[in-house]
């Protein structure tokens, strides 16, 4: 039972971890159609920006960690500006395809500066939030997802639901020429879903360079677990992708727990297949609205 | 130049790709308060005209290649659409185009993406004022609204942006005769009441000449005739070919169809 109960508490901390990674590609999505391949070199981006500025350039935690965020999201405007922008216009695939080729740029230029081995963080997290219940204790880097996970997912949840410049973001990818012909500055916002994509990468980067240990090709994997979690819980939904996350996560932890480590990669995939069968747009995907 | 002109097109030619010229030599003026209406069969030219008023040729590609367009002065030809819309022109697009995802409300909202940050809350009563039946639909997902409850989503989303001249792309496409009628009297009242400056490019000539002050006839890209909306419900060649009632009932033959396209000729 004490078994059962931990790895719970691992999936769904883990789960959260997924969650929030796949918030930034859901923006992304939500906005602008554009599927991010290279959403799990963002993630690694973030881990060894702050790796750099925390450990090379000694500059206090709380310091480097807000560098790195202001320091990705303007990255983010960066690779709008530069790489999408001139493809306004263009196809969707041509898009997407980019997004391969900054993949493998990004990938290259992180294996050039940092080279192929694990790094990692000097340990910052105050004792004091990690928890123990008997015998299930869950590590505060854990508690930590958890609460910014939360946090972040409320923030986003209100952003689009309620805010005008969410509004305009969701009209943008609803019917992108209806929303020029009303003034929604469409660049402005592709760069702001880039932007807020790229800081909520590299907070999940760092948390997982914090459990993992800082690695290229470590982080550029996990950016492909984005897929079974958005997938799952419907690629433009934030309930969904929360709830499509913390599903990988137990499916995961238990896989690893009771049958065997080497199939919990590839047991998300067969649930995923499975319920794409039952719900073709996932959770909470919406529904194409056909008229006829 | 007289200070009551709100739009002057002078002389314009639209482009497509560098090589599909859509318009030759269009030129029309819309004055401060007026409903003018702007009529046409399909390929005329008509929502081409919109778009370079609007800037929203430039998405599709096309250029206005010679001539101006002027508002309130200023020559706005080829300008982006974010710059035209906080100009104050707002084009409501043909065919519906409503955000399907997102309610009525939400879609209303959009409509004031050109003031961000400003209230809206009495724009918004302003709208249900004007289109009570979208009250009711407000928190429906605009996807599963009607024909009819959609172009007054359109109308209404365009209101929102305080337009000083608002392009209306054939607010009549697809509905009932009776809904075509009673959008078209919220327009004139929303012109009498609000003071906005309206375009509108129809195939119902006779329901926008019933509300327009001012009309023009557009062919093949060409202006072919202008007149007082009053003198084009009048006129026989407008009421033989766009208003379908004819004097004469007898068919008449080929080589007198079109008849002021000739008269065009000998001038």
């Amino acid at each position: 039972m004490e078994f059962f109960l931990q790895l719970l508490v691992n999936g769904i901390s883990l789960g959260f971890l997924y969650a929030l990674s796949a918030l930034g590609f859901v923006m992304i999505f939500k906005s602008s159609s554009v599927l991010n391949f290279a959403h799990g070199e963002l993630l690694a981006i973030g881990a060894f920006l702050f790796l750099a500025l925390s450990t090379w350039a000694k500059l206090p935690i709380i310091l480097a960690f807000a560098v790195t965020l202001i320091g990705s999201f303007s990255l983010g405007f960066i690779i709008e500006r530069f790489f999408l922008r001139p493809l306004i216009g263009e196809e969707l695939i041509e898009v997407i395809m980019l997004t391969v080729g900054l993949a493998a740029m990004f990938k290259g230029l992180l294996l050039f500066i940092f080279g192929g081995d694990i790094h990692s963080y000097p340990n910052f997290l105050p004792e004091g939030l990690s928890m123990q219940w008997g015998a299930i204790q869950i590590p505060s880097v854990y508690v930590a997802t958890f609460i910014i996970g939360i946090i972040f997912l409320i923030i986003f949840g209100f952003f689009f639901k309620y805010s005008s410049q969410g509004i305009y973001m969701r009209s943008v990818a609803d019917n992108q020429p209806a929303a020029l012909s009303l003034g929604v500055h469409v660049r402005r916002v592709f760069a702001l879903s880039w932007a807020i994509a790229a800081l909520v990468c590299a907070m999940s980067g760092i948390v997982l360079g914090i459990i993992n240990g800082v690695n290229v090709h470590n982080l550029s994997a996990i950016g492909l677990k984005v897929f079974p979690v958005v997938i799952l819980g419907g690629l433009d939904s934030i309930g969904g992708a929360i709830l499509g996350g913390v599903i990988i996560g137990l499916l995961e932890t238990f896989t690893g727990g009771y049958i065997s480590t080497s199939l919990r990669e590839v047991v998300p995939y067969i649930v995923l297949v499975l319920i794409l069968m039952v719900k073709p747009y996932g959770l909470f995907g919406l529904v194409e609205i056909e008229r006829v | 130049m007289e200070d009551n002109i709100r739009l002057l097109i002078n002389n314009i030619s639209v482009v497509y790709a560098d090589v599909i010229q859509v318009l030759k030599g269009v030129s029309l003026t819309i004055r401060k308060g007026q409903i003018v209406s702007l009529l046409g069969s399909n390929g005329a030219g008509k929502t081409t005209t919109l778009k370079a008023i609007s800037g929203l040729l430039k998405p599709e590609n096309g250029k206005v290649t010679e001539g101006s367009i002027e508002y309130d002065g200023e020559q706005v030809q080829n300008s982006s659409p974010e710059e035209i819309t906080r100009k104050g022109i707002i084009q409501v697009l043909e065919g519906r185009q409503e955000f399907k995802y997102l309610t009525v409300e939400e879609n209303l909202r959009v409509g004031t993406a050109t003031r961000w940050g400003k209230p809206y809350q009495k724009d918004l009563e302003l709208v249900y004022r004007y289109f009570p039946a979208l009250l009711a639909r407000k928190k429906s997902l605009a996807g599963y609204c009607s024909g009819g409850e959609l172009q007054m989503l359109v109308i209404g989303r365009g209101l929102m942006a305080h337009p000083k001249l608002l392009l209306l792309d054939e607010p009549s496409l697809g509905l009932a005769p009776l809904l075509v009628k009673e959008i078209f009297q919220i327009i004139r009242k929303i012109n009498e009441e609000q003071g906005t400056t309206l375009m509108v490019v129809e195939q119902n000539a006779n329901m926008a000449l019933q509300i327009a002050h001012y009309g023009y006839v557009m062919e093949n890209g060409k202006i072919v005739m202008e007149s007082t909306a009053q003198e084009l419900r009048e006129n026989p060649d407008v009421k033989e070919f766009y208003l379908g009632t004819a004097a004469s009932g007898a068919l008449k033959s080929y080589r007198d169809v079109k008849a002021y396209k000739r008269r065009k000729r000998w001038l």
